[in-house]
């Protein structure tokens, strides 16, 4: 390819003709055919950020305990006790839409090592996971073989699967999006970083050998997906090894001990490309490269494959010089390769040789630094159409709605899917997958503390407004947290949108953004980095604008975090928060009647920190017994839910409260009716008085709905005249409706 | 109690097994590696779960060959006690510590969830402390717990009850629901015909902690260590 690409054709390496204009400025002269391939990866919208870096800006990077924000491998919290957590999420969509069980796999792999290259042990994974509806074929495909990577990846290096989600919809069909999360653990004093400095030290080679596999990943993931993705591309897939990965981990955490290590960093995507000229550029400093120490897997590779490839399990490090052979010793012992390939030198060139033929140099920065756009966006004008939400359909049986709910994917039990994740390795999981609505790791360095993880998403109200949207997964996610007792510590972002020189695209991604900066801020935490996937097209047109939020927040004692499972007959269900429920834009109206439509309610963050509040302190001390967000399908899945998990009945009445978007008159808005701000808790009765007190305090509305008990799941909605009991179903009738995935996972 | 836990390249419990042994019951540790030949000063060994050699041949049958393996074996044959945790379990079988062999789960997918096992034999070390019939609450995490071993093999072992636990119902009932991953005869765990070594699936670390939702597991650690305790002579004056 080297040889036969035009030195003056920018668009062969996916750049363009003013890009190319860029380089020969930045560098006084014309790149050569080799540099300019290197530009072609490194100015990636996947690695160089060009398309969203302005608007990330807006993001809150800073608060107390931020340690790291954005611009490092992963952002790093403060959790006290000189203990600090690392954590970061990952995109690896086009790979997985072509090959699923490699793309998932390798996309574990890379979140991990950027956990790592924090110094960081990777102790906690979570998923979102986004695919078309699962009756089809080829989704079907796509989702077994994502789970399947997942597990055969997380698994083989020990760290436990403990948290995710899986959502479908028609839009993901021809791209689905797998998104990973990886928390790490760390000493303060031991956190590590990534900038190089210190001429003279040398610069290391470490783990797997470099092949000719994800060659050009990084501009791969930077197009749209098309018919012939599945076929051509699969050249751009990494192959991952898991075994490798483990050694890896250990390896590094042992190198990190001798205190030898300056600097280090994945080489993930534009692999050696980006790690030697980001990390230099971090540090101020350059490069000289050796390429031809470069342990390879095969012989007779070029240059341009050396330096582009994306084989997995590598690390670049930078050592001292007289620690170079200890720090050598620990890979060696673990079975892996490391070769001194460079040492760092003082004026700022990355100065690139193969057996003493010099191949680049340039400074480090107009690589790393790729430019920075600000792209059109325009509000789409359908937008409104959908906000309006015509004469809604009658109402069917509530019984038959609330099973269609259960059933549905997104709602739906993951059992059949975590059950094949490692969950409990590390002996850390106290709040494990499906038990409880954010996960829970116990720390023994800290006991009895902990901290809690989730992730939420939800496109489908983005793609109604993707503001609102994205305040309401932020949301989400401190209700998790509050239900296991967890105060959020910081924020990871997940970015998945369309084509974003589509100014209708960029809109979204802008008021996403915007969203996501909102919310924080209102919570007061920082976005302590994310990644950004542009490009989520296929021949059916973009995925709905989808960000993914992944919250970590601390636990104070671990052992008052409730599950979502009711516990006890005669335990009293309190609902805390308004009753009030809306059905526009809910999962009902999608689900039950087809109705894509209405605008998603707003949240109003300062009562729903108050709500979170109460929840805390009932969790604090010691009064939830159970705890559950009413999220997808209102509070009568929530409460089918929590019935579901204890294998307890219950019988609850939900009062009719007021609507802004419904007759009051309707049940299916009370039952199934959707609104941020409101948590399910059961207490024993003694505990009653204790939780109301709470919420009085803080002027939040709580109301009694009704008991534990029983086999059967009974729910009624208050209205006046005679009581009418609107579901009356076994606790076997729900199991079998909300075990719908089992047939296709298992 | 002085337990050597083996680590293997791609082991993955072997942090777990230590810190329950150490931090949890208070125990003496060695983190043993793979590559070392001698296992000097030990009263118990341990071969912790994982993927030893990424177990991309069948799962351990690379391990069974490091250069560790026959200080096990002759720590063994010496009457030491060897717990073999899941991919340890899987080791002890390829080496011919164990009888037996592992197939992958009937289901064709890891399986991980908390199951219960029921002691079949208190003749061991590490479940001479519990009582036969009693029913266990642990964790399984594996790909291939297919416990298997030929007809005649089969009988040899239950008939010198070699069978130390086996898939059960929460009451303890041993029924074909209970079996998580299509053992024969629901078997969780086997010993040697002296007892003294003992694989089994279920990671008795993970369930060691309340906070962790189970202390049977703890219960297993304990008889060892009574176990070893008892051998030791008794010191005068």
């Amino acid at each position: 390819m080297s040889t036969t690409l035009s030195r003056l054709d920018p668009q062969a390496v996916g750049l363009t003709k003013a890009e190319y204009e860029e380089i020969r400025r930045r560098l006084g002269r014309d790149p050569s055919a080799l540099e300019l391939q290197l530009f072609g990866v490194m100015w990636s919208e996947h690695c160089g950020y060009k398309h969203s870096r302005l608007t990330l800006r807006a993001l809150p990077a800073e608060g107390p305990g931020l340690l790291q924000g954005p611009g490092e491998n992963a952002g790093v919290m403060d959790i006290g006790g000189g203990w600090a957590v690392a954590f970061k999420v990952e995109s690896h969509n086009h790979p997985s839409a072509v090959d699923p069980y490699n793309g998932a796999a390798t996309g574990v792999g890379g979140i991990i090592r950027d956990v790592l290259a924090m110094g960081a042990r990777p102790i906690a994974l979570l998923d979102s996971l986004r695919f078309g509806p699962l009756d089809d074929p080829r989704a079907r495909r796509i989702a077994t073989g994502v789970v399947a990577g997942i597990a055969g990846y997380g698994n083989c290096i020990g760290v436990p699967t403990v948290g995710g989600e899986i959502l479908v919809d028609p839009r993901y069909r021809g791209n689905p999006l797998v998104n990973v999360v990886c928390l790490g653990l760390v000493r303060r004093d031991d956190l590590a970083r990534s900038k190089a400095s210190g001429p003279g030290n040398v610069v290391m080679y470490v783990g797997a050998r470099t092949g000719r596999d994800g060659i050009g990943g990084a501009a791969f993931a930077s197009e749209e997906l098309d018919e012939r993705s599945e076929r051509d591309d699969r050249s751009s897939v990494q192959i991952g090894d898991p075994f490798t990965g483990k050694l890896l981990i250990e390896a590094t955490l042992e190198a990190l001990r001798t205190g030898g290590v300056v600097a280090l960093q994945d080489m993930g995507a534009a692999g050696l490309t980006c790690a030697t000229s980001e990390m230099a550029a971090r540090g101020g400093v350059g490069m000289d490269v050796a390429l031809e120490r470069v342990p390879l897997r095969e012989d007779g590779m070029r240059a341009d494959e050396i330096l582009r490839s994306e084989s997995q399990e590598r690390m670049l490090l930078v050592v001292h010089p007289e620690a170079a052979e200890r720090v050598a010793a620990v890979f060696r012992k673990w079975g892996l390769n490391a070769a001194v390939i460079g040492e760092v030198v003082a004026e700022p060139e990355l100065r690139l040789t193969l057996g003493g033929r010099p191949l680049a140099a340039l400074p480090p920065y107009t690589l790393a630094d790729a430019p920075a756009y600000r792209p059109a966006a325009s509000e789409p004008q359908r937008l409104w159409d959908l906000w309006k939400l015509e004469a809604l359909p009658p109402e069917p049986d509530p019984r038959d709605a609330l099973m269609t709910l259960l059933a549905f994917p997104d709602i739906a039990s993951k059992r059949s899917v975590y059950e094949q994740y490692d969950h409990s390795v590390q002996v850390r999981t106290v709040v494990a997958p499906g038990a409880g609505d954010a996960a829970v790791l116990r720390l023994h360095e800290l006991a009895p503390k902990g901290l809690a993880l989730a992730v939420d998403g939800n496109g489908a109200l983005c793609a109604l407004d993707p503001y609102r949207g994205a305040r309401l997964a932020v949301a989400e996610c401190a209700a998790d947290l509050a239900c296991v007792g967890a105060v959020p510590l910081g924020v990871t972002d997940g970015l998945n949108f369309g084509n974003p020189e589509d100014p209708e695209v960029f809109w979204t991604f802008r008021q996403a953004v915007s969203g996501l900066a909102d919310a924080c801020r209102a919570l007061r935490i920082p976005v302590v980095g994310g990644n950004v996937s542009f490009y989520n097209e296929s021949p059916e047109g973009p995925i709905p604008p989808t960000p993914i939020v992944a919250m970590v927040g601390l636990v104070d004692d671990v052992r008052n975090s409730p599950g979502m499972a009711f516990r006890a007959d005669g335990d009293v269900i309190v609902l805390v928060g308004e009753p009030t429920g809306e059905l526009a834009a809910s999962t009902y109206l999608r689900t039950v009647h087809g109705v894509d439509a209405g605008r998603p309610r707003d949240v109003d963050f300062e009562v729903h920190q108050r709500v979170l509040g109460v929840v805390r302190e009932a969790v604090r001390a010691g009064l939830a017994r159970s705890a559950h967000d009413c999220a997808e399908g209102g509070i009568a899945v929530a409460v089918a839910e929590s019935a579901i998990a204890g294998s307890l009945g219950v019988d609850v009445v939900v009062p009719a409260g007021s609507h802004r978007g419904a007759p009051s008159s309707r049940r299916d808005a009370v039952l199934f009716g959707e609104a941020p701000s409101r948590i399910i808790v059961s207490v024993t009765e003694h505990a009653v008085p204790a939780l109301f007190t709470l919420a009085a305090q803080a002027d939040v509305a709580v109301t009694v709905l009704g008991r534990v008990g029983g086999a059967r799941v009974r729910m009624a909605v208050a209205t006046e005249g005679p009581p009418r009991r609107d579901v009356d179903l076994s606790l076997e009738e729900l199991r079998n409706a909300y075990d719908s995935l089992t047939g296709i996972f298992a | 109690m002085r337990a050597g836990v083996v680590i293997f390249p791609g082991s993955n419990c072997d942090r777990d097994c230590v810190h329950v042994l150490r931090g949890v019951l208070g125990q003496d540790v060695a983190e043993v590696w793979h590559g070392e030949t001698a296992l000097e000063g030990l009263d118990a060994v341990i071969l912790p779960g994982g993927f030893a050699y990424g177990d991309y041949l069948r799962a351990g049958a690379v391990a069974a060959t490091s250069p560790i393996m026959p200080a096990v074996r002759a720590f063994a044959q010496a009457g030491g006690p060897v717990l073999g945790i899941c991919n340890g379990f899987q080791v002890l079988l390829e080496a011919g510590l164990l009888p037996g062999a592992m197939l992958r789960n009937h289901v064709q997918k890891f399986q991980c969830r908390p199951v219960h096992i029921r002691v079949e034999s208190t003749r061991t070390p590490f479940t001479r402390a519990l009582r036969e019939g009693q029913v266990l609450r642990l964790p399984i995490a594996h790909g291939e717990g297919n416990y298997y071993a030929p007809p005649a093999l089969l009988a040899t072992i239950q008939d010198s009850e070699q069978v130390v636990f086996r898939y059960c119902a929460p009451d303890g009932r041993v029924v074909p629901e209970a079996n998580p991953n299509g053992s024969l005869n629901n078997i969780a765990g086997v010993c040697s015909p002296g007892g003294n070594v003992l694989g089994l699936m279920p990671h008795p670390e993970r369930a060691s902690e309340a906070i962790l939702g189970s202390e049977d597991g703890r219960l297993i650690f304990e008889s060892l260590i009574a176990f070893v305790e008892s051998r030791r002579p008794v010191p005068v004056g």
